[in-house]
């Protein structure tokens, strides 16, 4: 006899059957925008707006119109691209490696969670671009024929390999997440009743069929991008925070970087997903498919990357002290101690302690608490990022230019500009697009496997009474 | 028109039953022309004898040319074409080679395998797919059989279908 365990409680709730699933999910692609959906686009459209108007000030004007100084060349920009960045972990994350670790959990949320992540990649994208200065020049690092200037690019520079980590995660999260999607846009194709949504998704379904020779390949394609990614997504913050650690700056110059920053980018990935995943059930009615159980797990892999995170806070002032260089030692006590200590402890309490709380299994499963500490995980990893940047940086050397940074109302717009960005593109998604991957979630309904497990669970229930 | 194909679509409404209807037909020496399904069936490639995808073989050697442009490039960009004095470094400082080796040996292999396997399932916008039923990609599991290519009579396939367990037998002529 078959015994699977029953301590495990199912993926997805409400006895759903194949046809739900579609209907569920297809649902919001088919019908109408609603009033609360083109409020919060109007919102994100008004951000973006704005924004654009700071962007247009920063490329008209040039970056002198941002808060920098002599002393601190990299502040804002540089902590928001790191940021977005960071958060743009997740996605790639949770359907690669999760993949990888057979996590079947993952096939509720990993739809979204990807095309968050490529949202915020563009988001951090824009902040290389306006922190150049002088924008139209961008294509300066990449490495092109001599006629274009008199020297190749420096392949040396951390900078140079950020091109390259960045571009590459990019396009191969956006090929992954478009590739998942062909099957579910054929899903839509196949229920479209107008004629131009029957052109639009038959065009962006690439003529998927369904056939078993194309799923056997599309399995093996999908396995082996995860394989491919999950080393991907561990070397792209390893290489941005190479564009720190290779440097000579106190504070900066430090071998911990790599994984402490992976651990960071992961922890604020979990929290924007989480974020945008309690906002998206409730609003698309998906509390069968992304349960109390998804959210207690993601809460599980922030508490872990949370401590690794705090771990590694300590460590760093450790090590500056045990290294007995007065520069680093100065340049930590600075941090907690300095004109910056506000910055050092909200990202101490934010990243260290908050995430703590969720050792409670009742705060894991309460929605508002999750909701809250998720916000609070990104304001702490926004203010890591603050912290080793801008503290880093603001006490030099020479006394004669120590020099303190704050933001001008341009930057803040910039960063305004991003969140409008990212709204936008996420809302698109979320009315055109599956936000669930349907497809995944009914291979793991299987029905017979179910049916089993209940007239177990049923007999082993009289037994014990 | 002269060359158009004649199927016989079986429907099926599990997993399981259009599992158990390909071990039948199959068994009774009926080629099957294809099976499509709303998600991915594990064994179904044994099943109906599809062999193993030599799409990783592509990926590798996808990956391996990545590998190569990006070593040569920096070989012969920082140490033949332009040599330049990095803080007294080695012209050729493989170690700094490693990330960007690295991200285009994934980016080539990503691309060139997904490009591979578009290529190869006919997998483009302006496809033009050939639906058998469009409730696969809902619900429903479909047999499809060419008449052309099987020497049973259309009523015998259509029962052999109906006996193996499909909830609905139709006919396409594509």
């Amino acid at each position: 006899m078959h015994i699977s365990s029953h301590v495990r409680p199912d993926l997805v709730k409400g006895g759903k059957t194949l046809h739900d699933v579609t209907q569920d999910i297809s649902r919001h692609v088919e019908s109408a925008p609603n009033k609360r959906w083109l409020a919060a686009f109007a919102v994100s459209l008004l951000l973006l707006s704005y924004g654009l108007y700071n962007l247009y000030k920063t490329f008209w004007f040039g970056v002198g119109m941002w808060g920098l100084n002599k002393t601190v060349g990299w502040a804002w920009d540089i902590t928001n691209f790191v940021w977005w960045v960071g958060i743009g972990h997740a996605g790639t994350l949770i359907s690669a490696i999760l993949l990888l670790f057979r996590q079947k959990w993952r096939t509720s949320i990993n739809r979204a969670a990807e095309a968050m992540t490529i949202f915020a990649v563009l988001c951090a994208a824009s902040f290389i671009f306006g922190h150049m200065g002088r924008p139209w020049l961008a294509y300066w690092p990449l490495p092109l024929p001599n006629t274009f200037g008199s020297l190749w690019v420096n392949f040396n520079s951390p900078l140079v390999w950020d091109v390259f980590a960045i571009s590459t995660y990019l396009s191969v999260s956006l090929v992954f997440w478009y590739l998942g999607m062909i099957p579910d846009l054929a899903t839509i194709r196949d229920r479209a009743t107008n004629k131009i949504s029957k052109i639009v998704y038959g065009t962006l379904s690439f003529g998927w069929t369904g056939g078993a020779k194309d799923w056997s390949r599309y399995e093996a394609v999908c396995l082996i991008l995860a394989g491919l990614s999950t080393p991907l997504v561990l070397s792209v913050h390893t290489i941005v925070s190479m564009d720190f650690a290779t440097s000579l700056v106190p504070g900066w110059h430090t071998t911990i970087f790599p994984p402490y920053f992976v651990a960071g980018a992961i922890f604020s990935g979990f929290a924007m997903v989480l974020t945008l995943m309690l906002v998206t059930r409730v609003v698309y009615k998906l509390e069968d498919y992304i349960t109390l159980e998804h959210m207690e797990t993601m809460n599980k892999i922030i508490i872990l990357t949370g401590s690794i995170v705090g771990v590694a806070y300590i460590t760093e002032f450790f090590i500056a002290w045990y290294s007995g260089v007065e520069y680093e030692s100065y340049a930590f006590i600075n941090r907690a101690t300095g004109p910056y200590w506000w910055a050092y402890w909200s990202m101490m309490t934010c990243n260290v302690i908050s995430p703590q709380l969720l050792w409670i299994r009742k705060l894991r499963r309460n929605i508002a608490a999750t909701f809250v500490i998720s916000i609070v995980v990104n304001i702490g990893m926004w203010f890591e990022r603050f912290v080793i940047i801008v503290t880093s940086l603001h006490r030099d050397y020479l006394p004669s230019s120590w020099a303190m940074y704050a933001p001008t109302s341009v930057e803040i717009g910039y960063y305004i500009f991003s969140f409008g960005l990212f709204f936008t593109l996420f809302f698109l998604f979320a009315k055109f697009l599956p936000v669930v991957n349907m497809a995944e979630v009914k291979a793991i309904l299987n029905s017979s496997q179910k049916h089993q497990q209940k007239t177990y669970l049923k007999a082993t229930e009289k037994e014990h009474v | 028109m002269s060359n158009s194909k004649y199927f016989v679509v079986g429907v099926f409404e599990e997993e399981d039953a259009v599992m158990h209807a390909i071990e039948e037909i199959r068994g009774a020496g009926v080629k099957i022309h294809e099976v499509f399904s709303p998600y991915p069936i594990h064994g179904i490639d044994e099943l109906l004898g599809i062999k193993r995808s030599r799409l990783p073989k592509a990926a590798f050697a996808f990956g391996i040319t990545g590998t190569a442009c990006a070593l040569t490039l920096m070989i012969w960009t920082m140490g033949f074409d332009w040599p330049m004095n990095v803080g007294g470094k080695h012209n050729i400082p493989l170690p700094d080679f490693i990330p960007i080796t690295f991200e285009l040996t994934v980016l080539f292999s990503a691309f060139g395998m997904v490009g591979t396997f578009l290529t190869a399932s006919s997998l483009f916008p302006w496809s033009k797919p050939v639906i058998f039923d469009e409730r696969i990609t809902d619900d429903k599991f479909v047999m499809a059989i060419d008449l052309a290519k099987n020497k049973r009579s259309k009523e015998e396939l259509v029962q052999m279908l109906t006996e193996s367990g499909a909830s609905e037998v139709n006919e396409k002529e594509v």
